[in-house]
């Protein structure tokens, strides 16, 4: 199958999980999100956020050990450039209140201005960074 | 039991969440990268699986989810309704967006990806620990303002 139409596919997954969420549990489905409330700001009700990752991982887990190929390492960073990235990611994601998913698919979904201004600016910091990183570094 | 069908429901829906992220290629960080450069070999993949995710997302919400008084398992609907964009907003995306393009990796994927290979682990960690300093320098500001 096309890769473009294994996006589209694998995007229709993403925003039917997420929708769902929104059905039984009336909560956005944003990634940082959930990492931040069961580990950093314990919300009250932090339980679904853990198993939510766990299905992540579990997922994860499964898929690899039969499509290996499908994780890659980012062969041009060291451990020093993903971990530089993951805590720009985090503090980021805290100061923002969301990533890709949160913003980028429930916000945008409802039309959410703030979520649309977010998406907007991490793209287009994103593209600054890769042009940055492609020239100089 | 009430916590044991909500915790249910979230782990299949983390599965679901993780396959559409796997199927689509987001757990490869190439592809990002890809997307974001837009003066090299630019990538629409990653557009595609957003225009697939709202696709669903967007009709769900407006013509099911908005004509419900509350969800199926909760009292009632949990979505922000703080409008207001600010300077916050506007810094924290910009920030998630320069380490987001660096790597290419984001939390869902990188999530996903635990197990499956070592940069994961690193990057989950070090975003852990980025959360907490920003935590504290808010509450800090808070506690000096």
């Amino acid at each position: 199958m096309s890769e473009y139409l294994l996006a589209l596919i694998g995007g229709a997954l993403i925003g039917l999980s997420s929708v769902l969420l929104l059905f039984t549990h009336g909560k956005i489905a944003g990634i940082s999100g959930m990492i931040k409330g069961s580990i950093i700001d314990k919300q009250s009700d932090k339980g679904w956020r853990a198993y939510f990752i766990l299905g992540l991982v579990i997922m994860g887990l499964l898929l690899s050990i039969q499509r290996q190929e499908m994780f890659p390492i980012n062969a041009d960073l060291n451990y020093w450039g993903i971990a530089l990235s993951g805590f720009l990611v985090g503090i980021g994601t805290y100061i923002g209140n969301g990533c890709t998913s949160g913003h980028g698919i429930c916000g945008s979904s409802r039309f959410s201005i703030r979520s649309i201004v977010a998406t907007v600016t991490f793209i287009i910091s994103g593209m600054l960074i890769v042009w940055v990183m492609k020239n100089f570094f | 039991m009430k916590n044991f069908i909500h915790n249910l429901i979230a782990i299949n829906l983390g599965m679901i969440f993780a396959g559409g992220l796997v199927i689509s290629g987001m757990t490869q960080p190439k592809k990002i990268i890809d997307f974001l450069d837009i003066t090299g070999s630019w990538n629409p993949a990653l557009l595609l699986v957003m225009l697939g995710a709202i696709g669903v997302y967007m009709p769900v919400y407006y013509f099911v989810i908005k004509k419900k008084e509350k969800p199926l398992l909760e009292e009632k609907f949990f979505i922000p309704t703080n409008g207001k964009v600010d300077k916050k907003l506007i810094f924290g995306s910009a920030i998630f967006g320069i380490g987001w393009g660096a790597s290419g990796l984001c939390p869902g994927p990188a999530l996903t990806s635990l197990v499956a290979n070592n940069q994961a682990w690193i990057y989950v960690l070090s975003l852990i620990a980025g959360m907490l300093m920003a935590k504290f320098i808010t509450n800090y500001k808070r506690q000096n303002a």
